[in-house]
């Protein structure tokens, strides 16, 4: 059985290509210097994490519930996990970059709340999913629980929202917002697609994982 | 004719809630540890702060709100729990009745006790933290009813599926408490505001976040419970 993965080698690649670009072939920020270059890192992480990965566990869990084919649910368990990297070099990166630009590690503003209690909410559903024994009861707990995350975040959103809020706004696809330069624009763009590659090669591994635990256990309870 | 005819949904929600109700009056025993949990949170938090550093007004609704929801999640896990015991909950799962009744009936009779245990601590604070409140107590009330009926939607319909995992009762606060946030929040920022003696004008978009959060779980977490129940 071949362990190589050729997906994931060409997306680690692409990832190394794209973050030497970023920082020996892109300029830096006129304002922010060479702190702006996590940019480069930061925010692909946070659009594949956060627009890419976490809807896949709610609409997993949710075709689950409807058609009750078990891929639904190991595509809704991989994208968990995946999810919890992706916003887990988001919170890392995060403080980094706002300890030198804003001054401080941390503030309670809206997408920083809820990206964090989204990161909460993925480390629950997967706690949750290694407490359930039974496969099916453990697919629906967990579809529901996705369901339900999906709608709080935009609750979360809105009660930090009613403060003032500090993370700058999206300056990518706001039209009438000062523009990011083309080279900019360029390593930006490569970015998205390195982590866009590493999120289906990471995606497609746990999914094979997940199908091959599933038919080890299949397997042996045929035997008992 | 008329006798044989199955109850209707909310009258079996309300077997439900009075039997679960009935159990709890006469043990009283989840009823008076959430209660002294919650007065022992409230004088602990007074203690912890420098009373000259912090004044006490500015401090209380968020000691409030954020007890509530611990108290209020430590005896969620009763609701459920108590049917585990004997597999009563087989009994209630075979009876003919909409699985939907069972989930409004064991959020009434949370609501009715995460009430009880408010209805205690908001005097507490009151007390303790030496406040004074004028008319603004009626629309903290009313504060409270809207927070208690979130929190208990969501704490209901995470309990049913907790109680049957490994580690219950501490996953169920692991699983819920994200979904507080929405609850708490508002309603510790709309109480501040009326503690200084704001209008009711000022607090009324802390107070629609609060009305929406409980429409929305409240439909979602009904649909969904029949998902945790199958078998």
């Amino acid at each position: 059985m071949p362990i190589f993965d050729w997906l994931l080698a060409v997306a680690v690649v692409a990832l190394a290509a794209v973050m030497a670009r970023a920082i020996w072939f892109t300029p830096p920020e006129a304002l922010q210097g060479e702190a702006q270059k996590i940019f480069y890192l930061h925010v692909p992480s946070a659009v594949v994490g956060l627009y890419l990965a976490c809807p896949l566990v709610a609409i997993g869990g949710a075709m689950y519930l409807w058609l009750r084919d078990d891929r639904l649910d190991r595509l809704a368990e991989s994208s968990a996990e995946v999810a919890l990297v992706f916003l887990s070099i988001v919170l890392v990166t995060g403080p980094l970059w706002g300890k030198p630009i804003w001054g401080t590690w941390w503030t309670w503003d809206a997408r920083l709340t809820s990206t964090l209690f989204l990161w909460f909410i993925l480390l629950g559903y997967t706690v949750l999913r290694g407490a359930i024994e039974d496969r099916q009861q453990r697919a629906r707990y967990s579809a529901v629980l996705g369901i339900l995350a999906s709608l709080l975040v935009p609750f979360i959103h809105l009660s930090v929202r009613l403060f003032r809020t500090m993370h700058p706004q999206p300056i990518v696809l706001a039209p009438e917002k000062p523009k990011l330069s083309a080279e900019m624009g360029l390593t930006l763009s490569l970015a998205f697609i390195a982590f866009t590659l590493l999120f289906i090669a990471l995606l497609r591994g746990r999914l094979k994982y997940a199908a091959l635990r599933d038919r080890v256990e299949a397997l042996e309870a045929g035997d008992a | 004719m008329s006798e044989l005819q199955p109850p209707g949904t909310m009258a079996v929600a309300l077997m439900i809630a009075r039997k679960d109700l009935a159990i709890e009056y006469r043990t009283r025993s989840a009823f008076f540890s959430s209660l002294v949990f919650s007065l022992l949170g409230v004088s602990i938090f007074y203690m912890v702060w420098d009373p000259t550093a912090v004044r006490p007004i500015d401090m209380a609704p968020g000691v409030l709100w954020t007890i509530f929801a611990f108290a209020g999640m430590l005896g969620l896990h009763r609701a459920f729990g108590l049917e585990l015991q004997t597999r009563a909950m087989d009994g209630l799962l075979l009876a003919p009745v909409p699985r939907e009744a069972i989930f409004l009936g064991k959020a009434l009779s949370n609501l009715v006790y995460v009430s009880a245990v408010l209805a205690v601590t908001i005097p507490a604070v009151v007390l303790f933290y030496n406040l004074e409140f004028g008319s603004g107590l009626l629309i903290l009330g009313g504060i409270g009813i809207l927070a208690a009926v979130g929190l208990v939607t969501v704490g209901t319909l995470f309990s049913s599926m907790t109680v049957h995992t490994r580690f219950a009762e501490l996953l169920l606060p692991m699983l819920a408490l994200p979904f507080f946030i929405p609850v708490v929040v508002p309603a510790a920022q709309a109480s501040a505001k009326l503690l200084v003696g704001a209008e009711l004008r000022t607090v009324m978009p802390w107070i629609q976040v609060l009305v929406a959060f409980d429409l929305m779980f409240g439909v979602a977490c009904v649909l969904a419970f029949p998902f945790t129940i199958e078998d």
